[in-house]
């Protein structure tokens, strides 16, 4: 492990109409963190439930009732700041941010504020990832715990909002904020991090990090700065639900900001929102004030206090994190960066690796397999494999069965979308088809015969030099097997039959 | 059995061992408090909300178990009085504001759960200034509360219902809250008990939050030991509370017999000095040298930071004050104004639900805490809180207890200082720093100055009330002013 944060590298450029500035980007994410219970209550956290069933006076902001730290949510985001290598403040402290707003029912929000003397948990740290190809890293400014807010549903009568509903199931959910430093240089490069991170506090089985279902919300501030070193005015982008939202939107508020640069105008600081029918970042209607949200220290709660033995102690439990898996499916196992990687940025399908390689020694078979097609299979269905029926069981018996002879590689292919649909055994699937591979040399022999027998246009270009007719030729064999024969015995026939 | 007029002025020790013996039931005791506040309350307005039907009932509950016999809890069939800041299930709640108008919570603050399970009865909810901003109980929504030493004159406050109740006879004795010296002022200026417990020793869930590192539940009582007794069931730790500290319950009451003699009392000389009225300053000296008989050794000390604290307080109070009730806003509970806009909502609610003193305590405490003015308002009044604490510790290393009067003045008139927060301000000129420390409080009788009571304060180490009581229950035996009794 590194002694510091890596040198920050700049890895990518924009030239346009004369003014060569590059984009520079600092994420802030708020995840929801897995805990049974909420944040300083005990209510259940659950999604879908009924609206406001999952409430109770401190919740719901009832006068008299006390927040009380979930020490679950302090335990993955203490995790979660060691993972990043943050220094984890001895002592932090939980602050009020004051705002009045229908979602929040104190009108303030419970949340770790930084004053020079009230570090939040972690501060600090750094998370390397590979961006294209090319290792990097971004600091993280800080880790902090916070509350989640209520939703708001407005409700449209005759074109316009009759009324709104106010749903406080959610209100007092645990999050954690991670902000980053202004350290990405691309927008493909923040959703590379994105991937990373997202990877990270899965694996540290801190939150789902579902973009879609809101347990991971990202903001981002972008702003571009003159090659010339000269920085530029920042505008943040709210409201990307998803990666390749942010992606676009980034591009999207980067270009617009050089056609603002190059045009003379100047970028005014402001938040603006991802509309994502539109694919246009757009600035809020409402005129921003300089919003003041007093903050000042809870004194309903008593600080985080955090021994150094116990950062050591979470120090040492940590599960194996993204990197260092790459690093050894690449020196251990055997597997290019490239699919070490591919494999490692998502845990369910590395945790499939793993336990299918317990059950199937040839690593690279399986890592052709998992990142090829059946990557393609879940990237079409919008899965992840534990979320399919396949298992490591199936997907070991299938390639055994390559390997044994009884099935072709195409067979095989063909079989995968039923596996990942419906999870049968491959072997009895194999039986209940007839699907087993012919290997028997006198039936394959006949069957040549009949092929060569039928295309003596092909035999006779075989025989000019022609070397590729005879993958026709095996193709044709294929066919009448429908792709059952055993390709390698088919070619041999073929090649003892025409003296090649 | 017991005549009903001597009945209402025993303290509750002794109604306990009546009803023990079956000389009284619950019922003959809560009807004995209902005809009083019938008879009493529409002058004195102590309580906002009496069931007496609620009442009854529980009274007749208590009656069966005590004629089954068999064990039974330790406050069994004593009615209690509480303040309205402090939650009660299905019983309106208006901790003194037109805001909170109607609201039944659905949930019971720790200390009542806890009084439900010690087998307290619930009498009623008393009078208070709204959101306990106040000293004179004139800053309640629903109109003041009378002395029943003097009805012209204001009961104290914020806890000037709860005070007024026990001095007047109307309950037992009764729960109030303490912020900068609600229980204790108002307890000195009717004539009565109060005890403000070390801060964390009492849950506050459930109790309304005004400044909430200051506010702390104590019991208001007619004798020393009815508040010992209260303090064992009220305290210790409780998870719902983060702040409750996590300690055994104090074992108050076996060490109230131990006397004075040997303890060592500093009284504290910006006490004693200017601004205070003749007749408080003669009573305290007077206690000063029962207590010396009583073979107390008095010094006296100095707490230099002490002026610091009335400005310290109406900073850090007022800060968490302004936050503290943002939550009323007519979105989910109370008062709702109509609007056109949610922003509109918020205003008009909050113009028309919050009275003047309630107002001017937010506008302070967010303009404390605003951009650019934190670092001088609010930061540096948690170091002069933090001196304030320091100046009480060092004093306390020398000496057991320190003491001072409670107030500097007696009840004042009605209306004689609404128009002059700044006056009204300086009732709790000596409470207000017991707040800042932590530490624990308490006002008892120590004689009278043109027929008014005098209170006199004593303040001990933090989490230390069993010695606290012990002097006090010491000195009650010895003056004996608890016996006396309004003119009724």
């Amino acid at each position: 492990m590194a002694e510091g944060p890596p040198v920050v590298t700049v890895t990518a450029r924009r030239t346009r109409d004369g003014i060569a500035a590059e984009p520079v980007i600092g994420l802030e994410i708020h995840v929801q963190l897995l805990t049974a219970s909420k944040m300083f209550c005990g209510c259940a956290v659950a999604f879908g439930a009924p609206p406001n069933t999952l409430i109770c006076p401190v919740c719901l902001g009832l006068p008299g009732a006390l927040p009380v730290t979930n020490r679950r949510a302090v335990a993955l985001g203490l995790r979660t700041a060691v993972a990043l290598r943050c220094a984890v403040a001895p002592e932090s402290r939980f602050h009020r941010k004051n705002y009045y707003y229908p979602d929040l029912p104190k009108n303030y929000q419970i949340s770790q504020y930084q004053y020079a003397d009230h570090p939040p948990l972690g501060s600090d740290g750094w998370l390397e990832f590979a961006a294209l190809g090319v290792p990097r890293a971004v600091r993280i400014r800080r880790v902090h715990l916070e509350e989640d807010t209520g939703k708001l549903l407005h409700v449209e009568r005759e074109g316009a909002v009759s009324h709104t509903l106010i749903d406080y199931n959610r209100s007092g959910v645990p999050l954690m904020e991670v902000v980053t430093q202004p350290d990405l240089r691309s927008p493909a490069e923040a959703r590379e991090f994105l991937i990373v991170l997202r990877a990270l506090l899965q694996y540290l089985e801190v939150s789902s990090g579902r973009m879609e279902e809101g347990t991971m919300r990202v903001d981002a501030n972008v702003s571009l700065r003159r090659l010339d070193g000269t920085a530029g005015i920042r505008t943040e982008v709210k409201n990307m639900n998803s990666l390749r939202a942010v992606e676009r939107a980034l591009a999207f508020e980067a270009a617009r900001q050089a056609d603002l640069l190059t045009a003379g105008g100047t970028v005014t600081q402001e938040t603006r929102h991802w509309d994502e029918r539109r694919q246009v970042t757009f600035a809020s209607r409402v005129k921003e004030e300089a919003e003041d949200y007093r903050y000042f220290p809870e004194p309903d709660l008593i600080p985080i206090t955090v021994e150094p033995a116990e950062v050591e102690r979470v120090r040492e439990a940590l599960p194996e994190l993204p990197a260092q898996k790459a690093t050894r499916y690449v020196s251990a196992l055997g597997l290019s960066a490239y699919d070490a990687d591919l494999i490692v940025r998502r845990p369910p399908l590395a945790a499939f690796f793993e336990e299918a390689l317990a059950l199937y020694p040839n690593a690279k078979a399986l890592a052709n397999w998992l990142t090829g097609d059946i990557a393609g299979l879940l990237n079409a269905e919008g899965k992840e494999i534990d979320e399919t029926a396949l298992r490591p069981e199936g997907l070991a018996a299938l390639l055994r069965l390559i390997d044994d002879g009884r099935i072709s590689g195409r067979i095989a292919k063909d079989l995968l979308p039923e596996l990942v649909r419906g999870g049968a055994d491959p072997s009895a699937l194999v039986a209940a088809r007839g699907l087993e591979q012919i290997s028997d040399a006198a039936d394959l022999t006949r069957l040549v015969e009949d092929v060569l027998a039928a295309h003596p246009g092909a035999v006779e270009e075989f025989r000019k030099g022609k070397a590729r007719a005879i993958a026709f030729l095996v193709g044709q064999v294929m066919r009448e097997t429908r792709g059952r024969a055993n390709p390698d015995l088919v070619n041999r026939l073929l090649r003892e039959r025409l003296g090649g | 059995m017991v005549d009903r007029v001597d009945l209402l002025f025993r303290p509750v020790t002794e109604q306990l061992a009546l009803l023990r013996r079956r000389e009284v039931t619950p019922t003959a005791l809560a009807e004995t408090y209902l005809a009083r506040i019938a008879a009493l309350d529409p002058s004195l307005h102590a309580f906002l909300y009496v069931d007496p039907d609620a009442v009854r009932a529980e009274a007749l509950r208590w009656d069966a178990r005590y004629a089954a016999g068999g064990d039974l809890p330790p406050l069994a069939g004593v009615p209690i009085a509480v303040k309205d800041l402090i939650c009660t299930r299905g019983v309106p709640t208006t901790c003194g504001s037109r805001i909170l108008e109607g609201w039944r919570p659905p949930y019971d603050a720790t200390v009542i759960a806890r009084l439900r399970r010690a087998g307290a009865i619930l009498l009623g909810k008393t009078n208070m200034d709204e959101f306990a901003m106040g000293s004179s109980t004139e800053n309640s929504a629903f109109g003041p509360t009378h002395n029943p030493w003097d009805r012209e004159r204001v009961p104290g406050g914020s806890s000037g219902g709860s005070a007024a109740a026990v001095a007047g006879g109307l309950a037992p004795w009764a729960l109030g809250t303490d912020t900068g010296g609600s229980i204790r002022q108002p307890a000195a200026l009717c004539g009565i008990v109060g005890l403000k417990p070390t801060y964390g020793r009492v849950s506050r869930y459930g109790l309304v939050a005004y400044g909430s590192s200051l506010d702390q539940i104590g019991p208001l009582t007619r004798t020393v030991d009815d508040a010992a007794l209260l303090l064992e069931a009220l305290a210790g730790w409780d998870p719902l509370d983060a702040t409750s500290a996590d300690l055994d319950r104090p074992e108050c009451r076996g060490g109230l017999a131990g006397g004075a003699a040997g303890l060592r009392i500093g009284v504290v000389r910006e006490g004693m000095g200017e601004g205070l009225e003749a007749g408080v300053g003669d009573a305290i000296a007077e206690a000063v040298r029962l207590l010396s008989d009583l073979g107390a050794e008095i010094e006296e000390v100095t707490l230099p930071t002490i002026g610091y604290a009335l400005p310290t307080y109406y900073l850090l109070a007022t800060a968490e004050a302004s936050s503290n009730l943002a939550r009323y806003d007519g979105v989910r509970h109370g008062l709702r104004v109509g609007a056109a806009d949610i922003i509109d909502l918020f205003s008009r609610t909050r113009n028309r639900g919050f009275g003047a003193e309630v107002k001017r305590r937010i506008m302070l405490g967010t303009y404390a805490l605003s951009a650019g003015f934190y670092e001088a308002y609010y930061l540096n009044a948690q170091r002069a809180r933090t001196l304030v604490r320091q100046d009480f510790d060092r004093a306390l290393g020398a000496v057991d207890l320190l003491l001072l009067p409670t107030s500097p003045t007696v009840a004042f008139p009605l209306g004689a200082r609404v128009d002059d927060p700044l006056q009204m301000y300086l009732a709790d000129i000596f409470t207000i720093p017991v707040n800042l420390a932590g530490l624990p409080g308490i006002s008892i009788p120590c004689g009278f100055t043109g027929g008014l009571p005098v209170g006199l304060q004593l303040i001990g180490r933090a989490f230390d009330e069993t010695t606290l009581l012990r002097a006090a229950a010491a000195y009650e035996q010895a003056a004996g002013w608890w016996r006396k009794v309004p003119p009724s």
